[in-house]
């Protein structure tokens, strides 16, 4: 079923790019689409079958808008930092804690941390519970440190993502 | 009109693009550096290829640019995870203003 699902997408994705109907292209996409989804099948998420509802799809429209403002906000941001004469820096790495459990839903928190407001994912560990009640920590590189400690600094960066993602991931 | 918004796009990418560029140079150690390059690079290429998509109309094109556009929202902050980190197992050390190391704790486990 992944690789069928996996064989449509990545089908999909070869006929937007060559935007031609022709039966050659449509035969080389149909190879190519069959050995990417044998081959990478594993990529798309275990748990694949949740993510089929309207009711997720809506968060992510209207998470999308949200995400822009803050990607719009980091890049002043980092421009009036970079442009700025002393440059106001004040680097370091935070522990974070998030409250999200599967994969995908991480790995969604860590690349919207990376593209917001100063700070960057280095790196995540878990304190090795069982899989159902485990806590992960992120470490995060924030260019202008307001906290170190690890449930404020959750607050001021996790926090704003968290909602958005546990209602589209979980 | 569309050209006008699209043209408008670019120049905004093209400078978003500078002013990364700039902190590239400026800023002290890699990760600060990663910080500029990551958001401003993947918002100012964004907003490039979006410019792009609206100049050419729906169309071959645009349909490459978008999909371009998608993939690197996705992948540009995945690469930057994978080079701080990197960066951090090789030794490279924060700048020496830095206020909190964290992580330094962990990685001697």
């Amino acid at each position: 079923m992944r690789r069928l699902i996996y064989f449509v997408l990545a089908f999909i994705i070869w006929m937007l790019l060559t935007w031609q109907i022709d039966a050659q292209v449509i035969i080389a996409g149909l190879i190519a689409s069959v050995i990417v989804a044998l081959l990478f099948h594993e990529i798309l998420p275990k748990e694949y079958r949740v993510f089929i509802s309207p009711v997720r799809v809506f968060w992510v429209l209207v998470y999308l808008p949200v995400f822009f403002y803050y990607v719009l906000k980091a890049n002043l941001d980092v421009v009036y930092r970079a442009l700025h004469p002393k440059m106001p820096i004040k680097p370091g790495i935070v522990k974070i804690k998030t409250i999200l459990k599967t994969e995908s839903g991480i790995t969604a928190l860590a690349n919207s941390i990376t593209l917001t407001p100063g700070t960057l994912t280095v790196d995540l560990t878990d304190d090795g519970g069982d899989p159902a009640s485990r806590e992960t920590f992120l470490y995060i590189h924030w260019i202008n440190v307001k906290s170190d400690d690890v449930e404020q600094a959750t607050e001021l960066i996790a926090r704003r993502f968290e909602w958005f993602l546990k209602r589209i991931f979980e | 009109m569309s050209d006008i918004i699209g043209y408008i796009l670019i120049i905004v990418g093209i400078l978003f693009d500078i002013f990364g560029c700039i902190g590239l140079v400026r800023f002290p150690d890699v990760y600060n550096r990663l910080q500029a390059s990551t958001k401003c690079v993947t918002l100012g290429t964004i907003l490039l290829l979006v410019g792009v998509a609206v100049i050419s109309g729906l169309g071959a094109t645009s349909a490459k640019a978008i999909i371009c556009a998608v993939f690197i929202l996705i992948t540009s902050p995945t690469a930057a995870h994978a080079i701080a980190k990197g960066a951090y197992a090789s030794g490279v050390a924060l700048w020496e203003n830095s206020v909190v190391d964290k992580y330094a704790e962990e990685s001697k486990k």
